[in-house]
């Protein structure tokens, strides 16, 4: 067992770092804008956020995800302790596969959700949206196991859009175009590894880049030079929000209270709350979360996670749903005008029994969403 | 392969073997699987020089009454050699204090010290029958289920049936330091000295710790000859009340199994289907009873990986650090204590010369060292009971602190050295203590955990405090004698109302086994 050693990273005295494509996030943002996403500088728009979005539509757009918070899980129990923290059954996840995952904490509740990627035999990659190491490290009772939070450690980028197959072929990484979704193949990059997943977080053909820090600006020169008659485009986090609403994606903090920084248990969700029950296989013995689920899943959830259709134009951003005859229904977490839909779409939790069955809803405070 | 309707306990304890005689007289199949040779664990009754006999428990104070009457223990074989013991507070010059239930006698006494010990009495007696009335109780969850508000109530009336003043008082002192409380109604230093010791003994805790007056309520918490915390002797060590209930459990259809020790507890899927010993045999069962400590049961044989990680890192994280050795003295002759008769000699003896000097005895512990000057309990059971020795001669029982688990020094090292602070500490009472000696035993922390399967070394399977009591007793949201694991129970002293030899958590196990 062992645990991150933080202060090589200098953490003391700098809380926000430089992301290692920095340089040419620079060159790109024309705005001037910084953001922060976790230990990271971000870019929330490189020029215009919604000329961003249709890059990644319509072309393709590349977005710097090396803050997401990276783990490293090996050794002989690398296997069954990630089926004890996780509610899906990670045995199914093979060598050279990607799986989506939630992990819950006694009581059911999400704390997280993440990808997990199976680098190869026994080796597994868990990205997630909040620090989770001590969490990872409290789950080792009792297993062999390493875990490293390598975030600091790996550089990647999503590149997502549908020229981003043509774009990483001209690039140079010779039969991108066999690779499945949720698959990840490894590449050589200038004499060092390259990883690939075809993975994303905006519901389109995408990828992501998997590299050494070191190498992180050729990769990002090589991919633009690729792409550069192919509509490549930097893209910041405004767009990326609004490819994941449009795909159907949940955020951390935003769709749902991550548990472990809820104040209020009854504020956070289940993976049931949150249409997430595809991810919880009874079938795989103990997990985390597994018996609070189980009672769930006979005495039925409190809250259900849908996604609305909402007359007018104007995003619903922090609207109340009611029913009709004006009975709170819920709210709506994220929402957005979608140009590719052409319609004002939300994502909405609205507690049981509404959102079970397909019915109209009002919301308060936008009437008429027109604008 | 035996049926898997078969309840299997594992280890024969006190707790353990209420459980499996209560069970058995309700008609179920029990098979009790102990590690030792005998039953028992901590009380049985061990030969540790050859003639001479003790138990690690040497004083009976708990002991459930209704647990007693119920499996007929008396006609099972138990007796009792002596009981209502008075304490002796033991003076280095000699002058030492007899306390007894209601009245405290010896030189330099006041009469303000001997009024204000009867109120103590009083007030104490009431206030850990409140306790008392808990241990027979499958703690509640803090729901709105009606079994659990009934519990709750109860405490409550309980509480508010003190009356308007001791109940203030109740809920005032419940929380806070035994010392307070002693400087609050006596001058005498020996006298709150001794009264200390009943908060201190077999807890990481020294008089000014808080929740300490809670330690000592649970200790008079009993009322075996009585009075409340009354001590007796059981004829033939506290090896007699654990050999009566094994023989109760017999009795009731139980089979025991000594000289058996638990491999590891087996699962089927989500649940528990039995039992492998070290030998390689497996007990099929689909209720499986741990009267091991909370942290053995799920560290070492349930497996961490095996329940939920909330709920093991809470069962890690149990306090149960041991800081009671237990010596055995091997003795030619009756000793010489000074000022004592050979009456008193039977007495509980006490050295905590002064708050002041158990708390300085304390501190050590807290730093990984032993007390340089430790307090004890002392008994000399032979006295009462000339069985555990040979004829004329005697046993010396103490329990002596504070030596931690955890020594910095380690206890292979450390042993010999505190082995001669503790002869240091008995002569000043007793000097001619080591000529009478002929044999000794000190059991560390360290021995009684690797001896008895005690984590830590600590007989109450993990402290007893206010934060680990009731319904947080071994942890939160488990404390109904259920394992979160589909047929697996706890019946040990890690559960609630703790340890001491009682029974009460073994028979409360049983009524939530049999309430399914």
């Amino acid at each position: 067992m062992r645990t991150v050693n933080f202060s090589q990273h200098d953490h003391y005295r700098n809380a926000v770092f430089p992301s290692p494509f920095h340089a040419r996030q620079k060159e790109h943002n024309q705005l001037r804008e910084w953001s922060r996403w976790s230990d990271y500088l971000s870019v929330p728009a490189y020029w215009c956020a919604d000329m961003e979005y249709f890059a990644g539509r319509n072309a393709c757009g590349v977005f710097d995800i090396t803050p997401m918070v990276k783990h490293l899980v090996t050794g002989p129990d690398a296997l069954p302790y990630l089926n004890r923290l996780m509610t899906r059954d990670v045995s199914k996840i093979k060598p050279g596969r990607v799986g989506y995952s939630v992990w819950c904490n006694e009581q059911g509740r999400v704390i997280d959700d993440g990808t997990i990627f199976h680098l190869e035999e026994g080796v597994y990659r868990i990205c997630s949206q909040e620090h989770q190491i001590d969490w990872f490290m409290t789950n080792t009772l009792g297993f062999d196991v390493n875990i490293v939070e390598d975030t600091h450690d790996v550089a990647a980028l999503a590149v997502q859009g549908p020229t981003s197959c043509a774009i990483l072929k001209d690039m140079g990484l010779q039969g991108i175009e066999d690779l499945t979704p949720f698959g990840l193949t490894y590449f050589d990059f200038e004499g060092t590894q390259l990883m690939v997943s075809r993975t994303g977080y905006t519901g389109d053909l995408g990828y992501e880049l998997w590299i050494g820090p070191d190498h992180a600006e050729r990769l990002w020169d090589r991919l633009f030079d690729a792409g550069k008659h192919r509509g490549i485009k930097a893209m910041g986090s405004d767009a990326l929000e609004l490819l994941r609403i449009e795909a159907g994606f949940i955020l951390a903090g935003v769709d749902f209270l991550p548990a472990m920084e809820a104040v209020r248990p009854s504020h956070t969700r289940s993976p049931f709350e949150l249409g997430l029950g595809w991810l919880v296989h009874f079938d795989k013995g103990v997990f985390n979360g597994r018996r609070a689920l189980q009672e769930e899943k006979e005495k039925g959830s409190r809250f259900h996670l849908v996604k609305l259709d909402i007359d007018g134009n104007k995003p619903a951003n922090q609207s109340f749903v009611f029913t009709k005859d004006e009975k709170f229904a819920g709210t709506v977490t994220s929402a957005m005008w979608s140009p590719s839909a052409k319609a004002s779409i939300a994502l909405a939790s609205l507690e049981a029994p509404h959102g079970k069955s397909d019915s109209r809803l009002e919301l308060q405070g936008h009437s008429p969403l027109q604008q | 392969m035996t049926d898997s309707r078969n309840i299997v306990i594992i280890g024969g304890g006190h707790n353990g073997l209420v459980c499996a005689a209560y069970l058995a007289k309700a008609g179920r199949k029990v098979t009790v699987v102990e590690a030792a040779a005998q039953v028992g664990g901590a009380a049985a009754t061990r030969e540790f020089a050859p003639g001479y006999r003790a138990s690690v428990a040497h004083l009976l104070y708990l002991l459930d009454q209704e647990i007693n009457k119920d499996l007929a223990l008396e006609s099972n074989g138990l007796s009792i050699a002596a009981s209502g013991l008075d304490t002796v507070a033991l003076a280095a010059d000699g002058n030492h204090l007899t306390i007894g239930a209601d009245s405290v006698e010896g030189a330099g006494l006041s009469s303000e010290d001997k009024a204000a010990y009867k109120e103590y009495r009083r007030f104490m007696s009431k206030f850990a029958a409140v306790i008392g009335g808990l241990h027979n109780q499958v703690p509640p969850r803090i729901t709105y289920e009606r079994n659990d508000l009934i519990t709750l109530g109860k405490l409550a009336l309980k509480v508010r049936l003190l009356g308007r003043d001791d109940m203030r008082e109740f809920l005032r002192i419940a929380g806070i330091n035994i010392h307070d409380i002693l400087k609050e109604n006596f001058d005498n230093p020996l006298l709150k000295g001794a009264l200390s010791m009943d908060a201190l003994l077999g807890t990481f805790s020294g008089p000014r710790s808080n929740n300490s007056v809670f330690t000592a309520l649970h200790r008079m918490s009993g009322n075996n000859a009585g009075a409340a915390g009354a001590v007796s002797i059981p004829a033939g060590g506290m090896g007699a009340v654990t050999d009566a209930l094994a023989a109760a459990a017999t009795r009731a259809g139980a089979e025991i199994r000594t000289g058996s020790p638990v491999k590891q507890i087996l699962m089927d899927g989500m649940q528990v289907s039995g039992v492998e010993l070290t030998n390689g045999e497996q007990i099929a069962a689909a209720t499986v009873v741990s009267n091991a400590d909370p942290r053995t049961t799920i560290m070492d044989l349930l497996g961490a990986r095996n329940v939920e990680a909330g709920f093991a890192r809470k069962i890690n994280n149990i306090r149960a650090k041991g800081n009671a050795a237990k010596l055995h003295l091997a003795l030619d002759d009756l000793p010489g204590f000074k000022g004592l008769s050979q009456e008193q000699l039977g007495q509980r003896l006490v050295i905590a010369p002064s708050v002041e000097y158990v708390e300085l005895a304390f501190n050590h512990c807290k730093y990984g060292e032993y007390s340089a000057h430790p307090v004890a309990e002392i008994t000399i059971p032979s006295v009462h009971d000339s069985s555990l020795a040979p004829d004329g001669k005697h046993v010396l029982s103490a329990i002596v602190q504070y030596a931690p688990h955890e020594l910095g020094a380690g206890w292979s090292e450390g042993k010999d050295a505190f082995m001669k602070v503790v002869f240091d500490l008995l002569s000043a009472y007793a000097p001619d203590i080591r000529e009478k000696t002929v044999a000794s035993e000190l059991l560390t922390p360290q021995d009684l955990e690797s001896e008895f399967r005690l984590t830590g070394g600590h007989w109450h399977h993990g402290e007893l405090a206010l934060d680990q009591f009731l319904m947080l007793r071994p942890v939160p949201k488990s404390a109904q004698y259920r394992a979160p694991v589909d047929g697996l129970y706890f019946c040990g002293a890690g559960c609630h109302p703790g340890g001491g030899i009682m029974g009460s958590a073994g028979r409360n196990a049983a009524n939530v086994i049999l309430a399914k």
